[in-house]
């Protein structure tokens, strides 16, 4: 059944290239739900990649390096937060400012902790997030493919599960999402506009940041400069293909990944197609599904507007 | 109100350069050698100059790009992917169609903003055919322009053997200045006698920088000065108004992001035909694009002050690009600088508190802006 094991593969590979981009997203769909736009994940992904690595090369352990790379981007995003809603900034002006103030902070303490190198030493295998059910399911099967994963990409799922849960469920979520369509209407009841804001961006730059280190401390083994280059974009646009909802996010990273994955299969294969070309895949799907099946989006009423409260 | 944005300005990027310092203290390098090297590295030979105006050239496109469309209500990130095939379309005629000089630039130029031009109009026409966000068509288009141009230079018949990179473009189609004169017998001569235009003139000079200010112009004219102009800014205005006026929004959305487009065409054009000569197998983004918007938000979104703000960022980048070297701070410090520059630059609401603080510390009256 040589069929439905390369079937296994591909969706193997498309969720552990899903995954670091669903950390992401969900950022996004926590920050832009509250109303503050969030251009900046990119940024955060990085400088939690970054993190993450090189503190789990250090404390040998990646859940401290996972956990540190969330703080590290929670960090970044409260620079944001300060930034779009305590002074009324332009968000995406704001967001730009992270996606220099991220990748040049990252490499920079990249390079004065490890000698001027500009990546991290690699983990050793042991000190990489660990398969769960490695060696638990028979080898080269279908379900091995697809099962045996990083404990990063369960995590990535039942994140999608609590950041829904949050945002529909409890009275948390109906506050951020009130301040993301009508401000003033969530002041006059009462709501705190400001921390609601500030809670959701905070959470997402840690979603991102726990992306970054998906993709440093599980996908590969290291921070290079060469390793998020785009992802928090990709990510961005798969919220925004998700219509701002967390499952809307999940389909448009496990979109991506698919192509993705299919690319890597394509390229193992002795199918005659450059590789170039292959690359370009990913895109071009994603492309040709938003001109089908999504068009007019938009987000929360209020998203990137700025909020005073003094103000008529 | 002008003035106001020019000190804001000036406050951010001092914020940037104390950030930076710190920065480079706690890593354990002398902040004031450092940026004492930056500016040598900048102001110290004439031929330092002369490589920051170069450096400087594409990032006046790119941010008037990227400031054209944000004036019209577009975000354009896709400068990065328009620079990107405007380069490979210049590169493509620069080597395979034969013409003669002045002409064949021309033509190569005019090729590379119709590229460009189209590459970005595609995005227009999606949003406005389909209403699809063109932040996220533009990302996308950006690595299918990297990987299409990465194809396109991998072809037999364009690829230099042994090397990452196209054939370089004919001679008739550079656009350096005084190429031929400086190494004749005649130039040489006549150089040996003036040091200072001998090492102004040593960098690949070119007229890139001249083009980049008259179209830096030309920008403001259409948008301050033109019915075209006005009909875009009332679109990035308020595009229901607009439309009520009787404006063809989706005309001009598709216009502003065919102009914008042409712009970071150009941008690749006179790097390939002034500068680089070949388009290179790129492995990830260059940031010409990305550098564009910095400047753009830099200058205001004002066409104008895409210039000052160019060179500036031009000069952080090839001053910084000496730290290393010399006193082997990372480069990347730059990038934190102009992050924070840019992060100041965001919140006028903090600027204005710290001018009035002044203010008022003088006894003069707090200006109230709101």
């Amino acid at each position: 059944m040589k069929i439905i094991n390369d079937i296994g593969i591909i969706i193997g590979i498309s969720l552990m290239y899903a995954a670091p981009l669903i950390f992401t997203s969900l950022g996004g769909v926590m920050s832009e739900n509250a109303g503050v736009v969030n251009i900046g994940l990119e940024g955060m992904m990085t400088i939690g990649a970054f993190v993450g690595a090189a503190v789990a090369y250090f404390t040998k352990n990646p859940w401290i390096g996972f956990i540190a790379a969330g703080l590290a981007g929670g960090g970044l995003a409260i620079l944001h937060a300060v930034a779009c809603v305590t002074f009324v900034a332009d968000h995406v002006v704001s967001g730009i400012a992270m996606n220099f103030i991220g990748p040049g902070l990252a490499l920079f303490l990249c390079k004065v902790f490890f000698d001027g190198a500009a990546m991290t030493i690699p983990l050793d295998l042991n000190h990489k997030i660990p398969r769960p059910l490695n060696g638990i399911l028979p080898p080269d099967t279908f379900l091995n493919s697809v099962f045996n994963q990083y404990a990063t990409v369960y995590i990535a799922f039942i994140l999608v599960l609590i950041v829904w849960f949050l945002l529909y469920k409890t009275k948390v979520g109906l506050r951020i999402r009130a301040v993301g369509e009508h401000p003033k209407a969530a002041d006059t009841l009462g709501v705190n506009v400001y921390k609601m804001k500030y809670l959701a961006v905070i959470l997402s730059g840690v979603f991102a940041g726990f992306g970054g280190a998906a993709l440093s401390t599980a996908v590969v083994s290291n921070y290079r400069v060469s390793l998020i280059s785009g992802q928090g974009f990709i990510a961005l646009a798969a919220m925004i293909f998700g219509n701002w909802k967390p499952q809307g996010a999940m389909w448009g990273c496990l979109l991506f990944g698919a192509a993705q994955g299919l690319v890597v299969y394509l390229g193992g294969t002795s199918l005659k197609v450059s590789s170039q070309i292959l690359a370009m895949i990913p895109y071009v799907i994603t492309l040709i599904t938003l001109i089908i099946f999504v068009g007019e989006a938009s987000g929360p009423a209020a998203n990137g507007l700025p909020y005073e409260k003094n103000q008529d | 109100m002008k003035r106001n944005r020019l000190v804001m300005t000036l406050i951010s990027i001092l914020f940037g350069l104390i950030v930076g310092a710190i920065a480079l203290l706690i890593a354990g390098f002398n902040p004031l050698e450092a940026y004492g090297v930056m500016l040598k590295g900048v102001f110290g030979k004439p031929k330092y100059i002369s490589w920051t105006i170069i450096r400087s050239t594409p990032l006046i496109l790119t941010g008037l790009s990227v400031a054209f469309a944000f004036r019209t209500g577009l975000f354009n990130i896709g400068a990065e992917g328009q620079f990107i095939i405007g380069s490979l379309v210049t590169t493509l005629v620069g080597y395979f169609i034969k013409l003669p000089p002045i002409i064949h630039p021309i033509v190569a130029i005019l090729a590379g903003c119709l590229a460009g031009a189209l590459w970005a109009g595609f995005a227009g026409f999606l949003k406005s055919k389909f209403g699809i966000n063109e932040v996220i068509t533009t990302i996308m288009l950006n690595w299918i322009a990297l990987y299409f141009s990465n194809f396109i230079v991998f072809t037999d018949k364009f690829k230099r053997p042994n090397k990452e990179a196209s054939y370089k473009i004919l001679e008739s189609a550079h656009i350096n200045i005084l190429e031929k004169w400086k190494t004749s017998e005649v130039g040489k001569a006549f150089l040996k006698n003036n040091d200072f235009l001998k090492d102004f003139l040593n960098p690949p000079v070119n007229y890139g920088f001249i083009i980049a200010i008259l179209v830096a112009i030309l920008i403001w004219y259409i948008l301050k000065h033109t019915t075209l102009g006005y009909q875009l800014r009332a679109v990035g205005f308020n595009k229901d108004a607009a439309e009520y006026g009787g404006i063809d929004v989706k005309k001009n959305i598709v216009i502003s992001m065919m102009i914008a487009g042409a712009l970071s065409g150009l941008a690749g054009a006179v790097q390939v035909l002034g500068v680089s000569k070949e388009t290179a197998i790129l492995v990830m983004m260059e940031g010409y694009g990305f550098d564009g918007i910095a400047v753009s938000l830099i200058a205001g979104n004002n066409p104008l002050s895409c210039i000052p703000a160019a060179l500036l960022f031009g000069g952080l980048k090839y001053g910084g690009s000496k730290l290393q070297p010399t006193i082997g701070a990372p480069f990347e410090v730059i990038n934190i600088i102009i992050g924070i520059i840019v992060f100041f630059i965001a919140m006028p609401k903090l600027t204005e508190i710290i001018t009035s603080i002044k203010g008022r510390k003088r006894g003069g009256k707090v200006e109230n802006n709101k």
